[in-house]
């Protein structure tokens, strides 16, 4: 009977030590992966105490062995050969053979190559960073001149734009947007309604809540609430197509087909979100005005005609303009990086995450730098 | 071939495969024994990669089952799943290594998945594994910093991480030049005598069916199922059927056709 099913266990060790020291091992059963750490602990316990003068390995009642359990011989001989005792395997099956056969020993047991992603010293890390910074910079500015370019090829001559990618990305960036948007800026109309309101009834002056909700709505918070749904919903979606795009070397095929990539990529989708970010900006400004009156009329007993009355005195033309320029940048800031970040991407689906989440930040954080700049500048034209 | 057994390992029954209600093919059976490099053949579009994916589970049939050593490819069973998953490995067309991991973590990956084992024993074995395919020296790059062939080297040393006893390869030598490609026939060869791994692998290369192939499965599109089934050798000498003819010879379907207008 076979030892190993005797013992409960799918391998059996078995040590005869003769006269003069010559120790034989006979190894039996299964020695795979799956039981690799007991084997190894029952020979530990088994040779440790032993001073053999020399080993035999005898294979003879193994029925299986895969890399693991020639990763136990392979240790069985490097136990002999730091012992210095002679070491060999008897009756060593067909397979077994093959198996033994194909294994390059100085490699497995050969001290790893050094690693590629060793750390770094402060001083190289600066500098590391540094260079990114600038080349980042220098990409960036690159782009939005390739961008300014194709712009202006793009005034001089109407025809040269891909104008059936042109109504899809409106389409995309745009129509498909228009639900959650109108969600959003009208909750945020209430939410101003509502807490400018806890104010406002201290004095009396709940009227004014009309001003302050669409004052609000088409300076500040419409433009910024588009910019910030486009850029999560298109500047991600953006940088993602490109950048697989790029993985996938379709840039490369178009560059070499004569296309400038810019032009033929990017360009669809910068005009696509500069003609709809104004218009949704519009569409949000109404539905932020339309929130803050459900709260107005419901709650402080308006009517919907002196409520809309006081919004349209509260707000001028100077306004709205401006506020629709300003959508435009956004448009451009969110639908540019998207697009920069997207033809930065190399290597693999990796870089494509990383560009695509760089591309919402970067969109995110430009938003904001411009809306401050706007305040300013607003401030002292008026 | 002294190691090919007599009992099979696979067991394609009455498959039939399609995607929507296009049916690629119908009716397909046949058996892989042990041991054996068996090649599956066709012109393109004839379903040989749906083939291959319905073996080892990635498809679910539209009838019929394919079985791996007695058990269903497309079981839901967890435990059998399992049984099957750790058993068979299959290289895929580009490598599909992960981008992000350098080769060690790439072929590491299964072994710390189902095996219990230490770190340094991980790390012993998939050097083994590495050793096996020429690739000692290569663990810590990236996929991204090797060369194709190089690749589909690294993507069967993860295919062998766990010593399945069947490789599934899709399209080995596609996009290899051919010393290279020669070199991995070499290789799975070696493996195969060596490890007496079954293989099942799709591949129009006719070089490379002649150097590996034990017996060859030919699908065809027209038919919708399997046209000839033999040693590479048997098909092209003895085949009467045109399309193995003209498959074995490098002649276009049309060729007669545009002989007549010449």
């Amino acid at each position: 009977m076979n030892p190993a099913v005797a013992s409960g266990r799918d391998f059996a060790i078995d040590v005869r030590e003769e006269a003069g020291g010559e120790t034989t091992v006979s190894l039996s059963g299964r020695i795979s992966l799956r039981n690799l750490n007991s084997v190894r602990a029952e020979l530990h316990s088994i040779l440790e105490p032993m001073k053999p003068a020399g080993l035999t390995v005898d294979l003879a009642g193994v029925g299986y062995l895969d890399s693991g359990g020639s990763l136990i011989l392979l240790e069985l001989e490097q136990y002999a050969e730091a012992a210095s005792i002679p070491c060999r395997f008897a009756n060593v099956s067909e397979e077994t053979g093959g198996m033994l056969g194909l294994i390059d020993r100085a490699a497995v047991m050969a001290p790893l190559p050094p690693s590629a992603k060793d750390p770094e010293g402060a001083i190289e890390r600066i500098g590391e960073t540094g260079l990114k910074v600038f080349n980042d910079f220098t990409s960036t500015v690159t782009f939005l001149g390739d961008l300014l370019v194709a712009l202006g090829s793009a005034l001089l001559n109407p025809r040269s734009v891909r104008w059936q990618d042109f109504f899809f990305y409106v389409k995309r960036a745009g129509l498909d947007g228009l639900p959650i948007l109108a969600l959003l800026s009208f909750l945020l109309g209430l939410i101003i309604a509502f807490m400018s309101s806890l104010q406002l009834k201290q004095f009396g002056a709940n009227l004014y809540v009309a001003s302050l909700v669409g004052f609000g709505m088409v300076r500040e918070l419409g433009p910024i609430m588009t910019a910030v749904i486009i850029a999560g919903r298109s500047g991600s979606a953006f940088a993602a197509e490109i950048g697989t795009m790029m993985v996938n070397e379709e840039v490369d095929a178009l560059v070499t087909m004569g296309f400038n990539p810019t032009r033929f990529l990017a360009l669809p989708k910068v005009l696509a979100a500069m003609v709809v970010v104004p218009l949704l900006t519009l569409y949000s400004d109404l539905f932020g005005i339309l929130g803050g009156m459900v709260v107005g009329v419901v709650g402080f007993d308006l009517t919907i005609y002196t409520y809309l009355a006081q919004t349209v005195k509260s707000i001028s033309i100077f306004d709205v303009v401006s506020s629709l320029i300003k959508a435009v940048v956004f448009a451009v800031l969110i639908a540019g990086i998207g697009c920069q970040r997207g033809f930065r991407a190399r290597g693999g689906a990796e870089a494509v995450g990383t560009f695509t989440t760089s591309a919402v930040v970067a969109g995110l954080f430009l938003i904001i730098v411009a809306d401050s700049l706007f305040a300013i500048i607003l401030y002292y034209i008026r | 071939m002294q190691n090919i057994g007599k009992e099979p390992i696979i067991t394609v029954e009455n498959l039939t495969a399609g995607y929507g209600d296009n049916i690629i093919f119908k009716n397909v059976s046949f058996r892989v024994m042990k041991g054996e490099i068996l090649v599956i053949l066709g012109g393109s579009g004839c379903g040989k990669s749906t083939l291959l994916k319905h073996m080892f589970g990635l498809y679910r049939p539209k009838a019929g089952r394919v079985l791996i050593n007695g058990i269903d490819a497309a079981t839901e069973n967890p435990e059998e799943l399992d049984g099957i998953r750790r058993n068979i490995g299959v290289l895929f067309q580009s490598g599909a290594l992960f981008g992000s991991m350098t080769l060690m973590e790439n072929v590491s990956l299964p072994l710390e998945e189902y095996t219990d084992l230490s770190s340094e024993d991980i790390g012993r074995i998939v050097r083994m594994k590495l050793a096996m395919v020429n690739l000692s020296g290569f663990e810590n790059h990236l996929p991204s910093e090797l060369s194709g062939g190089m690749k589909k080297r690294a993507g069967l040393a993860r295919a062998m991480a766990l010593d399945p006893k069947v490789l599934f390869f899709d399209e080995p030598s596609a996009g290899l030049d051919p010393v290279t490609s020669a070199e991995l026939d070499i290789l799975m060869k070696r493996i195969n005598a060596g490890l007496g791994t079954t293989m099942v692998v799709v591949t129009h290369e006719l070089d490379s069916i002649f150097a590996i192939a034990h017996r060859v499965v030919m699908l065809d599109r027209d038919a919708k199922g399997i046209i000839a089934e033999g040693t590479p050798q048997e098909l092209k000498e003895s085949s009467t059927d045109r399309r193995v003819i003209n498959f074995f010879n490098r002649i276009p379907a049309a060729a007669g056709a545009e002989d007549q207008r010449a």
